[in-house]
């Protein structure tokens, strides 16, 4: 029940975002330091999971090259560097990982 | 494009998506076998997709659904992730400020980054159709169906996935596919670094609030390095010195 609650709050709270403007329109402009702001707010949030996924697996920290996800995660980054394929970067980070998990590095 | 009716309108639009479409079905899919992995109910898994329509802030949700975060959080991180699609709204509302409100309604909740990058070229076509919206409307709903579809597909095969696969995994890969092709600048580096340097420091801060704070600081660093750098570094150089 709380669950149900939770996502439709979310999805009201999308919506509204999405209507913002368009419904204040001449109203209302965006200050020009939060439209700067807001071009930020993807890469910081795709580090954040990003980096945490790679260096924490299971919650602790773990810079060693017997921690598979860091390595198969810098390999999808340089796949994502070199080609710009995002089908090409999930299937090499993906298939990294299963390689160097049955592989026990 | 010589396009009259509202009816052929809204097919052209449905087709422009099309090579998008291609890159959302597995990314779909990826989400609902990863809420399924994460013990999220099949149902709140597939509405999640109708109710809040938004790829990334509906991946990120799924970590934090199943740590327990509070409603608080998962709103707020919600509206600040999606937090974005101000940008796409204040673009398209000049074009759309004579429509009904049912129809602005309707564009809004379809106002996707992928729905948004398709349909608003229509609006910059030269010629001044009536039925630019009915464009936007075919590729905004064009995405939607495939969005569910792949969705369902997502929860039907998750549930069939071992554990031993990492499929959580795939979350970080994905976002890796979408985030480095985008470093293209020193102030989105910034953001980058400080966002994922600080929230592999706040990890255990508790309610998974160390998130916000890493986007929030990642943001700052962002308008920082900005603001530090010359003008000219900023702005394109023109091609002859």
């Amino acid at each position: 029940m709380g669950l149900w609650l939770t996502l439709f709050a979310m999805g009201l709270v999308t919506v509204l975002i999405r209507l913002s403007m368009i419904a204040l329109l001449g109203r209302f402009t965006l200050p020009e330091i939060l439209q700067r702001a807001l071009r930020y707010v993807p890469p910081a949030v795709l580090a954040a999971i990003i980096l945490p996924e790679m260096l924490q697996p299971g919650g602790t920290l773990d810079v060693s090259l017997g921690n598979e996800r860091l390595l198969a995660g810098v390999l999808a980054a340089l796949v994502a560097w070199r080609t710009k394929n995002t089908i090409f970067t999930i299937v090499t980070g993906m298939t990294g990982l299963w390689l160097l998990t049955a592989l026990g590095v | 494009m010589s396009i009259s009716t509202s009816h052929a309108e809204f097919w052209a639009g449905a087709r422009a998506q099309i090579p998008i479409l291609v890159g959302v079905v597995p990314f779909g899919m990826i989400y609902g076998a990863l809420a399924i992995n994460a013990g999220l109910p099949a149902s709140l898994a597939q509405a999640m997709s109708a109710v809040v329509f938004a790829g990334s802030a509906q991946f990120i949700a799924v970590p934090l659904f199943e740590a327990g975060a509070t409603p608080l959080v998962l709103v707020f991180t919600t509206f600040i992730v999606n937090l974005r699609h101000m940008l796409y709204s204040t673009s398209l509302a000049p074009h759309i400020r004579h429509l009904s409100s049912g129809w602005k309604l309707l564009l809004a909740y379809l106002l996707t980054d992928e729905a948004y990058v398709v349909g608003i070229q229509r609006y910059q076509d030269d010629g001044n159709s009536p039925h630019k919206h009915w464009y936007f409307l075919g590729t905004g709903l064009a995405l939607w169906a495939t969005w569910q579809t792949a969705t369902a597909i997502g929860v039907f095969l998750g549930a069939r996935v071992p554990a031993g696969w990492g499929l959580d995994f795939a979350l970080a890969v994905t976002f890796i596919a979408m985030l480095i092709p985008s470093l293209t600048s020193r102030p989105v580096l910034a953001a980058a670094l400080v966002g994922g340097v600080v929230a592999v420091l706040a990890n255990g801060l508790p309610h998974e609030l160390g998130l916000l704070l890493a986007v929030l600081l990642g943001i700052l660093a962002g308008l920082l390095v900005e603001t530090r750098l010359p003008s000219k570094a900023r702005k394109p150089q023109p091609e002859s010195g």
